[in-house]
């Protein structure tokens, strides 16, 4: 397109004829270049969308109830639909149930969708909703969701529609239902076979193995007409980085996540895929225990807390890929986010006022990290321990194994890292890990005003009000909690230039909220 | 003497079991902890141990399993349930096919550069032969597989990943398991082209060498019918012992090219503490190194005449 156009101009004795002549022909370039450089092609179907998760194993499990990596939630999202969606802008979309509707609070009436299907053919009724809930509740459930649905007394069906009562009013239930853990599973008397892998999702499973690999082809009966525009899925287990980086670059896959920012550069260069960095909820932290000293002195844990350089450790640990966090669990993609809190920079002589306050000159603490916490943790470690000797505290960082992490050094030594993904609601964050007496309350945090509020905010109907509480919430989190957050980790993923992507992707989940596999299309 | 080999065999079978099992249970944490990870409760801990039977005695667990696995029955996964049988079938198919795949490349590869080497001893190619291989083995595997990557994968010549099932066909196997292949012949070469070298030129300097050469026979005729035959027992263990090598341990080659084979497997149930199948992997691994040094015991034997009709 150049090469004639620049004899053109530069050949010619510039007359007004040849300007208007090179001005149209800039013109016409200029139109026709961006359309060329960016094909903005509209959805369409067919293709096979490939995908390469840095999860996955042998002892991954159909039961929803026992998710907790990217690869089984990928693999959900294939073949299952939920009550309600998290739509791209962070807002619900009816999903099965088509309406929902409460007069209190306690008790909710979900309208279940027409004319839905099961890959087997069967009709999505009431009563398969209320099985998939149920799969949930009670005694003999494994599920890890067990205690985020305990607050429900009562899940019963009522013509096509479910009415679920709750024992305290909470304003967020349907949000609760969007939950990755409670898709609509076909009943079979009255329960749901965990092992089953039919659902109401946009593909059928043609064939797996768990550790290994995925087959779906495209449910030619799903409801959606606007979604699922790929003909078959592939999820492919790649634990090796640079097995997933190759893969992607060798064009064996078309999207692959967690990407080692070391070799974004190299990537972009390549000019193959490009890089999303979506950010999200999900953040990075450093949990103390609140019970023992010295941590149990707010003193302490604010000292430590003005100890860190969070610029930095955004910079160095996440490669830039990242925001800042203010020790505050509710990201910036949360509704009630409190983004003009007081922000908390590296201030050494602020550590050491703090540290006087509590009587002390200095301070030893033993930080226990292992990257099993999170990518980079052992590494933050040090730079923590780095940054707080100025201000007089010692920190000795206590490498464990990455082995047994969860269960024999968090929430077991008095400090150490923590790694959460994003909650979708405040409520939902706060109560699994900051409320008193809460199974993952890793800090073991009791706060009065913090626990009343959490209660009284729940069945707050009242939106401004609702805002204040929560923004009073985090406040008191993050100057008065015993969890130090340093940063907020994006969702960093890499696409194949093949695949095209929608303007916006959800911030709530990796994947597009796991939903790449129907939202996106063959470019 | 065939029958006792065989018989110690099983009593080492034995004892590796025993070893087994006694170092999974020195990990750390349990099947439900890292089931749950993150996520686990007491409550949700204490029904998941309940009903995957982990709260018996150690020894009522080997004993259970041990006379399970003696009827040809490994018992089911404790982390998913499925029979272990089945679980390791397609996987140990893929682990001997990678494995035979190698020694297929590896074993003429390795003998004929052998031969030629003490053929032309001190020559130009046996400096080059030796040197090529102890290149090759000193890089770690992972090197070689990702130098093989940025040659031959990311030229668009071989996929970097192996995506295999059991539909795939024969022709499509071979050419996606290439590298993978090629990789673990480059690192198993060296060590048995080196000791057939060593072998043939050991026996060079007998006196009934000296006597064929004498006879005016041709070097390659003297190597391949005179010293060969007599310098096949110590090659044939080295075979036996690379081979055994192919099926055991190529963790990391599987990692790097993503092939579904049962040293993943054996990863996997490590760290999610799924004693059961770590067993019955460690057992089969166990299985291929006795009998791959059985077979190679009693073909040294066969191809030994002294050894067979000894007085």
């Amino acid at each position: 397109m150049k090469t004639p156009l620049v004899p053109a101009l530069a050949n010619r004795v510039v007359s007004r004829r040849g300007v208007l002549q090179g001005a149209a022909a800039v013109t016409a370039a200029g139109l026709i270049l961006p359309y060329g450089a960016t094909p903005a092609r509209a959805q369409a179907r067919g293709g096979t969308f490939r995908v390469g998760i840095g999860h996955g194993s042998t002892t991954d499990s159909l039961d929803p109830g026992l998710w907790e990596h990217l690869y089984v939630q990928t693999f959900g999202a294939c073949r299952h639909n939920y009550l309600i969606e998290v739509g791209s802008d962070g807002q619900l979309v009816p999903e099965i149930a088509e309406s929902w509707d409460t007069a209190d609070g306690q008790t909710w009436v979900f309208t279940i969708r027409q004319g839905v299907t099961f890959h087997s053919g069967k009709d999505v009724t009431a009563e398969d909703v209320v099985a998939s809930i149920n799969h949930h509740r009670g005694d003999a459930s494994t599920s890890v969701v067990k205690p985020l649905l305990a607050a429900i007394t009562d899940v019963r069906a009522d013509g096509n529609t479910v009415v679920v009562t709750l024992e305290a009013p909470n304003a967020d239930l349907p949000y609760l239902m969007t939950d990755y853990h409670v898709p609509v599973m076909p009943a079979v008397d009255g329960s749901v076979d965990p092992e089953s892998t039919d659902g109401c999702g946009g593909y059928i499973v043609e064939s797996f193995e768990h550790g290994v690999q995925a087959t779906l082809t495209r449910n030619p009966n799903y409801w959606k007409e606007d979604r699922a525009w790929f003909d078959r899925i592939e999820l492919l287990a790649i634990l090796d980085p640079a097995a997933r980086l190759n893969a992607l670059i060798t064009g064996e896959v078309h999207l692959i996540d967690q990407v080692d920012p070391a070799t974004i550069g190299m990537l972009e260069g390549r000019g193959v895929a490009r890089i999303l960095s979506i950010p999200g909820n999900a953040h990075y932290g450093f949990p103390m225990d609140a019970r023992e000293a010295p941590y149990s002195d707010n003193n302490i844990r604010l000292a430590l807390k003005y100890a860190l350089d969070r610029e930095a450790m955004v910079d160095v640990i996440l490669g830039g890929h990242g925001a800042v966090a203010n020790d505050n669990p509710i990201g910036p993609a949360n509704r009630y986010f409190h983004a003009e809190m007081e922000a908390k920079t590296y201030d050494p002589d602020r550590a050491r006022y703090y540290l006087q306050q509590a009587g002390l000159s200095s301070l030893d603490v033993t930080l226990s990290v292992a990257d099993a916490a999170f990518s980079g943790a052992v590494d933050a470690g040090a730079m923590f321990s780095e940054t707080a000797r100025a201000a007089g505290i010692n920190i000795t960082v206590n490498r464990v194994p990455n082995d047994g992490y969860w269960s024999n050094v968090w929430m077991q030594d008095d400090f150490c890292a923590t790694y959460w993904g994003g909650r979708a609601v405040e409520d939902h964050m706060f109560t699994t890990a900051y409320a008193a007496g809460a199974d993952w309350n890793e800090s073991f945090w009791t706060n009065d005003r913090f626990n009343e509020l959490l209660l009284a905010a729940r069945s707050e109907v009242d939106e401004n009000l609702r805002r204040e509480m929560y923004h009073e919430m985090q406040q008191l989190v993050s100057f008065e909690g015993s969890t130090i957050i340093p940063m907020y980790n994006n969702y960093v993923m890499a696409v194949s230039n093949d695949i095209a992507t929608p303007e916006r992707i959800s911030a709530n989940w990796n994947f597009d909220g796991f939903r790449c596999v129907e939202r996106w299309w063959m470019a | 003497m065939i029958l006792m080999r065989v018989a110690l065999g099983i009593g080492l079978l034995f004892i590796v079991s025993l070893v087994i099992f006694w170092a999974t249970e020195l990990l750390p944490g349990d099947l439900a902890t890292e089931l749950l990870g993150q996520s686990a409760t007491p409550e949700t801990l204490a029904a998941l141990r309940e009903q995957l039977g982990l709260n018996d005695p150690a020894p009522v667990r080997y004993w259970n399993w041990l006379t399970g696995a003696l009827t040809g029955d490994f018992g089911v996964s404790l982390s998913n349930g499925r029979p272990i049988s089945e679980l390791i079938g397609a996987r140990l198919g893929n682990t001997v096919f990678l494995a035979l795949y190698a020694a297929a490349l590896s074993v003429p590869i390795s003998l004929i550069l052998g031969i030629l080497a003490a053929l032309w001893r001190n020559s130009i190619f046996d400096r080059a032969a030796n040197a090529g291989a102890l290149t090759a083995i000193s890089f770690p595997e992972f090197f070689v597989a990702y130098i093989l990557v940025l040659w031959l994968a990311q030229t668009g010549l071989f996929p970097s990943i192996v995506r295999i099932n059991p539909t795939t066909t024969l022709g499509d196997r071979l050419y996606m398991s290439f590298l993978p292949a090629l990789t673990l012949t480059l690192v198993v070469t060296a060590h048995m082209m080196r000791m057939t070298r060593a072998a043939i030129i050991n026996l060079m300097a007998s006196p009934y060498i000296e006597m064929a050469r004498l006879k005016g026979l041709s070097p390659l005729r003297i190597v391949l019918r005179h010293a060969l035959p007599n310098a096949l027992a110590p090659i044939i263990n080295v075979i036996a012992l690379n081979l055994a090598y192919l099926i055991t341990g190529v963790v990391v080659v599987e990692v790097v090219f993503v092939y579904p084979g049962l040293g993943q497997l054996m990863v996997d149930a490590v760290s999610n503490r799924d004693i059961a199948v770590v067993q019955a992997v460690a057992l089969i691994f166990a299985g291929a190194y006795v009998t791959l040094n059985l077979i190679a015991d009693v073909l040294s034997t066969i191809t030994n005449p002294r050894l067979m009709h000894r007085r």
